[in-house]
């Protein structure tokens, strides 16, 4: 059966309730919450309806400033530390027999698809000093006595690498797996060394897949929202942890969704520059 | 073989850090006395019992599940029409919804959770669990949809053809041809959606976290309020359902094919 384009009004049926689910319930609840970014806060109740740019003029605080830029700071590093892991393993992974990747991809998967509460939670025990990792090194003679390692920024930045170093794994999978073999044949029988092979010319090959990458899981790391509060200090809050914040214990509505606005925004410019670093790379 | 060694030593250093707080939350689970201790302190499964005995986790499990089994029925009831028309037809316009269907997924969960946050709440049903339902496919269909359009891909269009040709209509070739041959990619992808609706937490609480808790904003708000180890052998309980289900899927399926490997024969 070849595609055609419909010809009735009755070829788009399928197309009515798919459509409708995604308009009522993903467009008009997004538009709802652009909308709210300009109402006026109601102590009271949630909010009520008004135009004002309040909300948005108060980006423009030193606070609010801090939290943006730490937010971005430690969205990079989570990229970077994710990718430098994430690359040579998954490179080395794809090399592995189908049984050995199939293993690793459930490993991979049970792990993406943990709670961020549950993350939260096994990091947070892992770095107490009643139950945790310090213990060990107690136990074989490392340290004198258990300390807690939280709440810290080291404990913040690892828990948000665990959770985003599956995602990242599996956003670099198809790309690794699909590499051509004979780029790598070829460089070994020209002499290189497979770790020379490996970064003079597996990394150059899938340069923008890696840039892509970074970006992605950049993105992901922005939209981390429990893990900076139950392992780090208040000054570690990010713009997700703030937008939660303000939306549920401070019943600031209007503000929360200008933030959420705001934190669109940039992750739209991203997925765009994205899909622009994609394209290049098929016109290649 | 210093590769072959470098090699272990390296993938043994990914799982350690990948398996590290599991493992720790799974002695934690063992604890014999209702406090945090690792490694354990005597042995128990009480904990483990406590997720179906005490009321307020065995509430919590059922609200979950609930959730789970719904809305990823709902995901895939969205996903299967609009997969099946835009493998069938063309027409570029209707690209549009299956951006809106990958958009949840892209952005930053909080950005969705507001979102149905302030559209339940504007139009006064704030509060209701089907709210949550709802909120929960809309979340999720982008994995039905993602598994589903892999499912059309992979379906040879002369197989189609030749029904269409012995006489057989649209209906009765999405019936005996179509839907058998992605069944698979269907059940894959509920299960995907099930599992992350069962974990989620930030779209379910900012829809009915005051008025109803599922096992993750019960294990949030335990978080806050008292640590005890049943927290701890729910978490491990979450692990297993995963890995079952990933597993489940590996075992009856390509899950590399899924997981975007180009073809089902490898490299």
């Amino acid at each position: 059966m070849r595609r055609e384009a419909p010809k009735s009004v009755a070829d788009y049926t399928p197309l009515f309730f798919p459509a409708l689910m995604l308009i009522v319930f993903f467009v008009v609840p997004f538009s709802t919450m652009i909308a709210v970014s300009f109402f006026k806060r109601n102590p009271a109740g949630f909010y009520t309806p008004d135009f004002v740019f309040d909300n948005y003029a108060r980006f423009l605080s030193v606070f609010f400033g801090g939290v943006l830029g730490f937010s971005l700071m430690l969205a990079v590093l989570v990229a970077v530390c994710c990718v430098a892991i994430a690359f040579p393993f998954t490179y080395l992974l794809t090399r592995r027999p189908r049984r050995v990747q199939t293993l690793w991809l459930v490993g991979l998967l049970s792990v993406l698809s943990l709670s961020e509460v549950i993350i939260g939670f096994a990091w947070s025990t892992l770095f107490s000093r009643t139950a945790g990792i310090t213990n060990l090194f107690v136990a074989i003679g490392l340290m004198d006595k258990p300390v807690a390692l939280l709440p810290t920024f080291g404990a913040v930045l690892t828990g948000m690498v665990y959770q985003a170093l599956p995602y990242t794994i599996l956003v670099l999978y198809p790309a690794l797996v699909r590499l051509d073999p004979t780029l790598l044949e070829a460089a070994r029988t020209l002499g290189a060394s497979p770790v020379r092979a490996f970064f003079n010319v597996v990394a150059p090959a899938l340069r923008n897949t890696i840039v892509a990458t970074l970006i992605m899981v950049f993105v992901f790391a922005l939209g981390s929202y429990l893990l900076p509060q139950i392992l780090g200090r208040p000054q570690h809050w990010t713009l997700s942890v703030l937008i939660t914040d303000q939306a549920i214990y401070q019943s600031n509505m209007p503000f929360a969704a200008a933030m959420a606005v705001f934190l669109v925004l940039i992750s739209l410019a991203l997925v765009g520059m994205t899909l622009l670093v994609g394209r290049k790379e098929n016109a290649l | 073989m210093t590769e072959t060694w470098l090699r272990r030593f390296y993938f043994g250093l990914v799982a350690l850090f990948l398996a590290a707080p599991l493992i720790v939350v799974a002695g934690v689970s063992v604890n014999e006395k209702q406090d945090l201790a690792f490694p354990p302190v005597g042995f128990s499964l009480a904990w483990y019992g406590q997720i179906f005995t005490d009321p307020e986790w065995r509430l919590a499990l059922i609200h979950s599940v609930t959730l789970a089994v719904c809305s990823a029925a709902i995901a895939v009831a969205v996903a299967l029409p609009l997969a099946w028309f835009l493998w069938r037809r063309i027409a570029p316009w209707a690209n549009i919804f299956q951006v809106l269907g990958l958009a949840p997924f892209i952005l930053p969960p909080v950005i969705t959770a507001l979102g149905f946050l302030s559209f339940w709440a504007t139009v006064g049903l704030f509060g209701q669990f089907f709210t949550a339902i709802i909120s929960h496919a809309i979340f999720f269909v982008t994995l039905p949809l993602v598994t589903l359009s892999l499912g059309f891909a992979s379906i040879d269009r002369s197989l189609v053809e030749a029904a269409a040709t012995m006489g057989a209509d649209d209906r009765t070739v999405l019936k005996t041809v179509v839907l058998p041959l992605i069944l698979p990619y269907l059940v894959s992808g509920y299960a995907f959606a099930f599992v992350l609706s069962l974990n989620e937490y930030i779209v379910a609480y900012m829809t009915i976290g005051f008025t109803t808790e599922t096992l993750p904003i019960k294990i949030f708000n335990a978080l806050r309020y008292g640590y005890t180890p049943t927290m701890a052998s729910v978490s491990v309980f979450f692990v297993a359902v995963a890995a079952l289900v990933f597993g489940a899927i590996a075992r009856f399926g390509d899950i590399r094919r899924l997981l975007g490997a180009m073809s089902s024969d490898g490299n």
